[in-house]
């Protein structure tokens, strides 16, 4: 219709042309208020807090007086915080139990879950499930769970077993192991998902040629399932790291850090330095300390990825 | 149909057959426990008397049902305030996140200015900065710009989501361009481009982004527990740690198992949304 109701000079055609490719731009202008919503917020919210956190590091701030450069005052009043070491210890700790309890466990569920030929659905959305619930709210039900009484849930529980009643969140050995099994349970189901949908990448024609080869069962899984994972099992385990590095939900309600500091994590101590003085925290040692969270962990993705590099599979 | 990793012929001999049911029996079994028991426990502990639930925390049925502890929790212990608090700043946040990721997921998908590149680099570069880092500097400028105590304080950072704008953005790459120039033939500018010809086109990335969004809203802690020290303001996860100490236990459950309800509801309505949500986050990240 539009192409009869031109006049069909040949005239229009080199002026159409080169309009074709730019056409779509709309001009510069529409660009800058499409992008404006963006610009803004990212400036206000995170490109300058970004580079204000790189400031304050070498600052004296509180709300009350204006902020003063200290060179590295702040990093040294940090390192030398008998507190820090034994945050990092915790943090490491939780890391590593973490890795412990929810590396393997969503590995083993995915591949299992991806042989479910009835309702799979439903298996996926049972394992899901814990990940919807409210992160607050899961901590607060296991509180009650971890209750220390023979009648706490848990203890009722291994009471069935025969093992005596375990003082979970009250003993100092006790309270990070089971941070971590709550965290555990919260997080594993979207680790699985992940999985999953890596596992349906998996060429059947892998697994035929295995066949021919003779594979067994667990040979297939050896040789081919893992492989064609380890690119995304790579992954997720930086994430975790990232992650548990940063945990803060579960030690700031489950025990506030306690008994005996044996749950204090680096972020809770940034909080500590930051908001638990309510009359205006210590802003330059904690973004001293967040700086150097982030720079550590940024080097041991650096590392992580140089070390790994080749190993995950197209 | 596409096959796993047993093969056709392996499942039609028994003795695999047989082992593969006891396997994924157990393993039914097993979620069926860790997934959804501690919410089954949550939903009966919030209709069981306190000493029931103290006394006998694992008994199948109640000795005696207690409604009352849902409307207790919904009406004297103000759950209902809270829950509406809660809407505000999930829906809230979920507007913002929405304008700023459409629109510059359009700008830079679709428009392509001379400066995207440069600029979609800046954008991702947040992405690799942790939270942590933004903690401090992020409450300051709340503080000095005065937003704390109003919901702004928690709608707006939440627009500055690097990830939301990838997603879009790559959606928008996808979409064919032939539609767009057939737009501009028939005379659509940029905006109306946007509005009925794009934003139509998008329902299933909108759909990820938006589930991403809610959820988000409603777990968030910290955050809010920073900006909005009034009670009255404060959305439920800020406000149940603090009601535990002096409400009672059964009325406590029932307020937490109000909480879980309208995400639980979510997730089983829009199921899809959020396992394909979590695949593609995983799929972006690696």
């Amino acid at each position: 219709m539009i192409l009869d109701t031109r006049p069909a000079a040949p005239a229009h055609v080199p002026r159409a042309r080169p309009r074709r490719g730019p056409r779509i731009r709309g001009g510069g202008l529409a660009s800058l208020v499409f992008l404006l919503p963006m610009l803004v917020v990212f400036t206000v919210f995170s490109w300058l807090p970004i580079g204000q956190a790189v400031v304050m590091s070498f600052q004296q701030t509180n709300l009350v007086s204006d902020a003063t450069f200290v060179g590295l005052e702040n990093f040294r009043t940090v390192l030398s915080d008998p507190l820090l070491w034994t945050a990092v210890e915790n943090t490491l700790w939780f890391a590593f139990l973490a890795l412990l309890f929810g590396y393997p466990v969503p590995l083993v569920a995915a591949v299992l879950m991806s042989e479910v030929r009835r309702f799979r659905g439903l298996y996926g959305a049972l394992a899901y499930l814990p990940v919807v619930v409210p992160p607050v709210v899961a901590v607060l039900l296991w509180k009650f769970f971890y209750d220390a009484s023979p009648t706490g849930v848990f203890n009722t529980l291994l009471g069935y077993v025969g093992v005596d009643a375990l003082p979970w969140l009250q003993d100092a050995d006790l309270a990070m192991p089971a941070l971590v099994l709550e965290a555990t349970w919260a997080a594993a189901g979207g680790t699985i998902i992940i999985y999953l949908a890596a596992l349906t990448g998996v060429a059947p024609e892998l697994y035929e040629a295995a066949e021919i080869d003779g594979a067994g069962v667990w040979r297939k899984v050896w040789h081919v399932t893992l492989p064609r994972l380890r690119g995304v099992l790579l992954v997720t385990f930086i994430l975790q790291i990232i992650g548990t590095a940063q945990v803060f939900l579960e030690p700031f309600l489950f025990t506030g850090g306690g008994p005996a500091n044996s749950t204090t994590t680096i972020l809770l101590l940034i909080y500590d330095y930051a908001f638990a003085n309510s009359l205006g925290g210590d802003y330059g040692a904690a973004t001293a300390l967040s700086l150097m969270l982030a720079a550590v962990l940024a080097v041991f993705s650096a590392v992580y990825f140089r070390l790994t590099r080749g190993w995950g599979t197209s | 149909m596409s096959r796993g990793i047993l093969a056709p012929s392996d499942w039609r001999r028994p003795s695999v057959r047989r082992t593969a049911r006891v396997v994924h029996g157990v393993l039914l079994v097993a979620l069926f426990c860790v997934g959804l028991g501690p919410m089954l426990w949550l939903a009966k502990a919030a209709v069981t008397p306190t000493q029931d639930t103290l006394r006998e925390p694992l008994s199948l049925w109640p000795g005696g049902f207690d409604f009352a502890n849902l409307a207790t929790a919904w009406t004297r212990v103000e759950i209902d305030k809270y829950f509406v608090n809660t809407v505000v700043v999930a829906a809230g946040a979920w507007l913002v996140q929405l304008l700023v990721a459409t629109t510059a997921g359009y700008a830079l998908s679709v428009l392509r200015p001379k400066y995207r590149k440069v600029l979609t680099g800046v954008v991702l570069a947040t992405l690799f900065v942790p939270g942590v880092v933004l903690l401090v500097p992020l409450y300051l400028t709340v503080v000095d710009a005065g937003m704390v105590n109003t919901f702004w304080a928690v709608w707006l950072p939440a627009g500055a989501n690097a990830f939301n704008i990838l997603l879009v953005q790559r959606f928008f790459d996808g979409l064919p361009r032939e539609v767009f120039e057939a737009a501009r033939v028939d005379g659509a500018g940029p905006y109306r481009l946007f509005w009925s010809v794009v934003l139509p086109m998008s329902r299933p990335i909108l759909g990820v982004v938006s589930v991403f969004a809610v959820v988000a809203a409603w777990k968030d802690f910290l955050w809010p527990l920073l900006v909005l020290p009034d009670p009255d303001l404060q959305p439920l996860s800020v406000r149940l740690p603090a009601l535990q100490q002096y409400v009672e236990l059964d009325v406590f459950l029932a307020a937490l198992a109000i909480s879980t309800v309208i995400p639980v509801a979510l997730f089983l309505v829009f199921q899809r949304l959020f396992l394909k949500g979590d695949a593609l986050s995983g799929a972006v990240k690696g």
